[in-house]
């Protein structure tokens, strides 16, 4: 995993020379968030760089700096005419060694918007149905308190999202089998006509219809056990996280209160030092900061969004871990039909080449009751019943191989995903735990300032 | 009933005994911050002092053990000699602690010890220790007002609690209430008039308070009359107890939102506790289904936890401590009001009488009568003992809230540094970890 950290330190892209960036690696810039290290940089809110496992090929993050620098609104027409309102992303690249050279060319960039970042992810979905795909940053707000808006357009929730739409490039750039498309590349470099590529290369015929993988859910004989017990755990992750998340929402509502409503003693002594001739000044003093104690709660539960969003992400991960595992019981599921299916056409051609019916059939039913066919009938029958069962035979071996294909290729990358997440999360809680201290640092703080000016009454 | 000037204090000789009961004198006094009294059953901690402000001493019984048992409180020292920097030597300590329930055929109770050490000649001896209950006190404030009206008497806590919304007998009303009674019985026993009232010394020294009751009551009756009697306007208020009036009813006014502030707050805090135990229980249960992460959940579990028992400690000490005194000196301030409006009737009277003295001088050229004359003294008198009281009590009520208000920050503080240490503990070592792996 060392190798994996040292890559991220090469592979962190620097800061460009455009305005108005606020990276979530560069936390480390701002004063009371974090770590107080200065390895801060890589104890990154999201850890999204620090932990992808690089081992062979170089991936595109290897070769390329992407970034999301920015955000802007555009109005236009949709897709029905009419106006609508939306927001563009600007990504940047610039090619690796030109940084590491120290040369600092202008970056290549281009605008997209959220849509086209759903498109690219539903199209590595379909095309890797093996690989636990990043999530989006969500769609819609959720798991909202009071003060936060629900409203797409507010500005922090832009910003929020600009980070998770940052966050999930690099982690599809520097992925060892994600990074190597070309739609992804494609989708960085060529602003006009990549929505027309995409559709051309058909993946949505390929997706798997949503009531075919339920059925296979219920009706799959035997899963891979292993598979079986990563679903459970998708369901155990989605479940915790977010209920976390709706907890830590009421937990915020209500911090905030207490927190504002000291805000009145601020005002209350002001009044009263009003009245007083020794006491005055301590009291007035003593309402500032109380004032300062009632606004520094913004800041705190500003910082604490960076924590949901990356319980969000993990949340989000839930669902992709759980759509390979139903992958799994698809295919698993299909060739089981196919090799059900195989031997029920062989045991037909058995019945109709001997002429011994062994099981219940319709066929057989219909023989008792208007007498066999003709000899010429059955051969051509039988000729059939051979085609289908060579082309049977073909179905289950490609089948066999599409599932253990898709076993080993998924075990694989759900054992890469398990570590990223274990570092991931362990790395959140740590920032969590070290946000918790400085908000009582603080709190001594401002209380210590408050009695100081008591003491002066 | 003399509303004259205040009796000299206890006369110098008494100094080396004084010394020796109580090495605190004025130049050396100290505060023990947060409106502690000693509660313990314990006969042997001690505090005596002005205006509730107590200081642990050790018994005067023995002197050697006085010095031994000194406190001194670094935070508060400094301003504590400011406050103490009159040269008053105290003779006379009072203290309220160690509440007993006693329970007859015909009612529940509780009584409070009220112990008194004294120099003072007043006293027939220099230790009493009796077993006083609420009605007790009630008494001796009725018998203050009544012997004293020109002078404002300290409050009692609230006589009468609604049963069934306050448990009378719990232990946290009743240690309230103690203080309070505590602090009432300081600031008499502080004042340099109201302290060598006859009726505190026998609250304080006599066996049987019952005999004197029947007969308080009919003073009373009778001088409540001659006040309403009068029934004078008054003309002018001098402008200094306008003031005064004025003063009271703004103070009166912000304290009552600081309570309502308080209370918001604790409601907030409750409502906030709820919510962060059920979002610790999430940590647990989500650790419960993890192998690598499970310790870091755990730890942040604990740490919630940790918080949510802070926060109640700290809610408790303001429902117990921070608000009562605050409610109290609403009280206060309406005794205050009281003896203010006294003193208004009293000029009124005079005025009225005045008046018609003049009045009738013209007519008949009667000399100024008598009672004329008496009423003025007794403005005069009034005015007087005012001024001072007012100025005693100015001087306490901002000690009183200096020390209110540091021990609310106090607690505050505490409550941050209760959980903090959790936090650090648990993340600690995986920090360092983290360090480990970023060096390779």
């Amino acid at each position: 995993m060392s190798e994996g950290w040292n890559d991220a330190l090469r592979m962190r892209p620097g800061s460009p020379p455009t305005s108005g960036k606020q990276k979530r690696m560069a936390e480390d810039g701002k004063d009371d968030s974090v770590a107080t290290d200065d390895d801060s940089d890589l104890t990154a809110a999201d850890g999204s760089l620090n932990n992808t496992m690089v081992e062979e090929g170089s991936t595109l993050l290897r070769r390329m700096e992407i970034c999301v620098a920015e955000a802007e609104k555009r109005s236009g027409k949709n897709a029905v005419s009419m106006q609508e309102t939306f927001t563009v992303y600007l990504i940047e690249t610039r090619p690796m060694d030109a940084v590491a050279e120290g040369r600092n060319p202008a970056p290549d960039s281009l605008w997209r918007r959220y849509s086209e970042f759903e498109l690219l992810r539903n199209y590595l979905i379909v095309t890797y149905p093996y690989i636990v795909v990043p999530p989006l940053p969500e769609k819609r707000a959720e798991f909202v308190w009071h003060k936060l808006s629900a409203d797409n357009m507010d500005p922090d929730f832009v910003e929020r999202r600009r980070v998770g739409l940052e966050n999930f490039l690099l982690r599809v750039a520097s992925h060892p089998v994600l990074s190597n498309d070309k739609i992804l590349y494609h989708f960085l470099t060529e602003e006009h006509g990549w929505k027309e590529v995409v559709y051309e290369t058909g993946f949505q015929a390929k997706a798997d219809s949503r009531l075919r993988a339920l059925s296979a859910t219920f009706r799959v004989r035997n899963p891979d056990k292993r598979f079986m017990e990563m679903k459970h755990y998708s369901d155990e992750l989605q479940s915790h996280t977010s209920q976390l998340l709706r907890a830590r929402a009421r937990v915020a509502d209500r911090l905030y209160g207490v927190y504002k409503v000291h805000g009145n003693y601020g005002r209350v002594f002001s009044e009263w030092s009003a009245i007083e001739k020794e006491m005055g000044d301590g009291l007035q003093s003593a309402g500032h900061h109380m004032d300062a104690y009632a606004a520094s709660i913004d800041d705190i539960l500003e910082e604490e969004e960076h924590y949901a969003d990356q319980l969000k992400e993990y949340l989000s991960y839930a669902e992709a871990l759980r759509a390979v595992c139903r992958k799994h019981e698809l295919a698993q599921f299909e060739l089981e039909m196919a090799s059900q299916d195989l031997i029920s056409k062989k045991q037909q051609r058995e019945e109709l080449a001997t002429g011994i019916v062994r099981t219940f059939s319709f066929k057989g039913m219909t023989n008792k009751l208007f007498g066999q066919e003709a000899p010429e009938q059955r051969e051509a029958k039988l000729k059939l019943l051979e085609e289908l069962i060579t082309e049977g035979e073909e179905t289950v071996k490609e089948k066999t191989v599409e599932c253990e294909e898709h076993v080993e290729r998924a075990w694989v990358d759900m054992q890469r995903f398990k570590e990223q997440k274990d570092k991931d999360l362990r790395e959140a809680l740590i920032n969590y735990a070290v946000m918790q201290i400085s908000m009582c640092k603080k709190g001594i703080q401002v209380w210590s300032n408050a009695k100081e000016c008591f003491l002066k009454m | 009933m003399s509303a004259g000037a205040p009796r000299g204090l206890a006369s110098s000789g008494q100094k080396p005994i004084t010394e020796i009961l109580h090495p605190l004198s004025a130049a050396e006094e100290t505060l023990s911050p947060g409106p502690d009294v000693t509660v313990s059953g314990g006969g042997e901690k001690d505090s005596g002092l002005t205006n509730g402000t107590p200081v642990e001493t050790s018994s005067p019984a023995s002197a050697s053990l006085l010095f031994n048992r000194l406190q001194l409180d670094d935070d508060l020292d400094g301003d504590a000699r400011d406050l103490y920097a009159s040269t008053e030597t105290r003779d006379l300590f009072v203290t309220v602690d160690d509440p007993k329930k006693h329970v007859s055929t015909m009612e529940t109770y509780i009584t409070y010890r009220v112990s008194t050490k004294t120099t003072r000649i007043e006293f027939d001896l220099p230790e009493y220790c009796m077993r006083r209950r609420y009605q007790d006190f009630d008494w001796l404030r009725i018998k203050l007002e009544d012997s004293q009206p020109t002078h404002l008497i300290p409050p009692l806590p609230e006589k009468f609690v609604m049963k069934g919304v306050v448990d009378r007998f719990s232990e946290e009303f009743v240690e309230t209430r103690m203080k309070a009674l505590d602090k009432f019985l300081k600031r008499v026993a502080d004042h340099p008039v109201l302290s060598f009232n006859p009726h505190l010394n026998a609250f304080l020294s006599a066996k049987d308070l019952n005999k004197r009751q029947g007969l308080a009551l009919l003073t009373k009756v009778g001088e409540s009359v001659k006040h309403v009697a009068g029934g004078y306007k008054l003309r002018t208020r001098p402008p200094e107890f306008c003031a005064m009036g004025e003063y009271l009813d703004t103070f009166a006014q912000k304290l009552g939102t600081i309570d309502r502030i308080a209370q918001r707050i604790l409601k907030e805090q409750s409502e906030y506790v709820t919510e962060l135990r059920e979002y610790g229980t999430v940590y647990s249960s989500w650790a419960g289904s993890e192998e690598e992460l499970r310790r870091p959940l755990e730890g942040v579990a604990g740490c919630v936890t940790t918080c949510c028992g802070a926060l109640e400690d700290l809610s408790e000490n303001m429902s117990q401590d921070f608000l009562p005194v605050l409610r109290e000196y609403v009280l206060y301030i309406e005794s205050m009001k009281n003896v203010l409006r006294k003193r208004d009737q009293s000029q009124a009277e005079y005025e009225g009488r005045l008046e018609a003295a003049i009045l009738r001088k013209q007519e008949d050229r009667t000399p100024m009568p008598v009672e004329v004359e008496k009423c003025q003294d007794k403005v005069e008198c009034f005015n007087a003992d005012l001024k001072a009281d007012w100025e005693r009590w100015q001087s306490n009520k901002r000690q009183d809230f200096k020390q209110l208000l540091t021990g609310i920050a106090d607690k505050n503080i505490n409550h941050y540094e209760k959980w903090f240490p959790t936090c650090l503990a648990w993340s600690t070592p995986y920090k360092l970890l983290l360090k480990i792996i970023l060096k390779n």
